[in-house]
């Protein structure tokens, strides 16, 4: 995930000319369902990108909460383990997934050289 | 310094990989070829099962592998010998095959034969229920494997790799007798991370549950031809 992030900088950074610019920070929305450990992604890239042209960058992580919808009764709610994922209103089994599937580079804060 | 500019992107992180499996399923669908990502856990029985698959499989259909393991091809060795098309796929320290692993994998199997000539390409992932459940490949349909030695409890604690996939395969299921293992709570934890999954319990042993698995393979397979 780490890899894919930093191509995903490099891609864009190719757009924006390299060179002429310092990345401050890469705004990441990741949700509660996906295998993200967001303290971990930090951790690599910070890791990877030492004395790279990302090295000054800093990452944020705003976590997207796992929400499901109640097919039976359609109310909104936060799937728990510990409840079989399942609605607690109509005791449903998990269909719909609202949001929490999120791996996203929201936003990049940078300045031009 | 001045303010930074932000640059509002909402780009997927996994987008690169993405296209790559969208280009992937692109010759998939060329080739008319039916493509499964076979997913679980190591020592769930993912080259077991493609063995006693393809022993009968294979003379219905005309059949490929492609054989993701991190350090070794002995897998790849094991499937060779029942003499079908097969590419090992070495990931070094990855966990998972992603989509350009697979499109190097297909490129080799382009050198080994036509595939205009194959129906059906199974592609078995790195033995792992994280990673690989959240890369696409390009295939048609992704099979999880969950053998009754992992505990009923696997699918709540790694629910995007059942979650996300269309098979759920139940293996091992012979040692049921042995074992104080609830299958239904099993079959319930299923139900309720990925209510749409099908489900089939399968043994390597008895071979009990191959001709169930065989048959949902065969009605794929014909579906996609439109035969």
């Amino acid at each position: 995930m780490t890899k894919c992030l930093i191509l995903s900088m490099e891609e864009w950074a190719k757009k924006k000319n390299k060179k002429k610019i310092v990345i401050e920070k890469i705004n990441l929305k990741i949700g509660e369902f996906t295998c993200v450990e967001p303290i971990s992604l930090i951790n690599t890239f910070n890791a990877a990108v030492l004395g790279s042209w990302l090295d000054s960058s800093q990452i944020t992580i705003e976590t997207i909460p796992f929400e499901g919808k109640c097919s039976k009764c359609n109310r909104l709610y936060f799937p728990k383990k510990e409840n079989g994922y399942k609605s607690p209103c109509c005791n449903f089994n998990l269909e719909e997934i609202i949001s929490g599937r999120e791996l996203k580079i929201a936003s990049i804060d940078f300045q031009e050289k | 310094m001045h303010l930074p500019i932000s640059d509002k992107i909402e780009l997927n992180i996994l987008h690169q990989n993405s296209h790559q499996a969208e280009k992937n399923k692109i010759k998939f669908n060329n080739y008319n070829l039916l493509c499964l990502n076979i997913m679980s856990s190591p020592g769930a029985g993912k080259t077991r099962l493609l063995e006693i698959t393809l022993e009968d499989l294979s003379k219905k259909f005309y059949s490929a592998v492609l054989e993701g393991d991190m350090t070794t091809n002995l897998d790849a060795a094991r499937l060779e010998k029942l003499n079908i098309p097969v590419v090992p796929i070495t990931t070094g320290r990855a966990c998972h095959l992603d989509a350009n692993m697979v499109s190097g994998g297909l490129k080799l199997l382009e050198k080994k034969i036509n595939p205009d000539s194959l129906d059906i390409l199974l592609v078995e992932n790195v033995g792992n229920l994280v990673c690989p459940a959240e890369f696409e490949i390009g295939e048609h349909f992704k099979v999880a494997l969950l053998s009754i030695t992992e505990g009923e409890d696997k699918p709540l604690k790694y629910p995007i790799m059942f979650r996300e996939a269309d098979l759920i395969l139940i293996t091992k299921v012979d040692l049921l007798p042995h074992l104080n293992f609830d299958i239904n709570e099993l079959k319930s934890n299923i139900a309720s991370t990925n209510p749409k999954a099908d489900v089939i319990e399968i043994s390597s042993i008895t071979k009990s549950g191959f001709d169930l698995w065989q048959d949902w393979i065969s009605k794929k397979i014909l579906k996609f031809k439109n035969i």
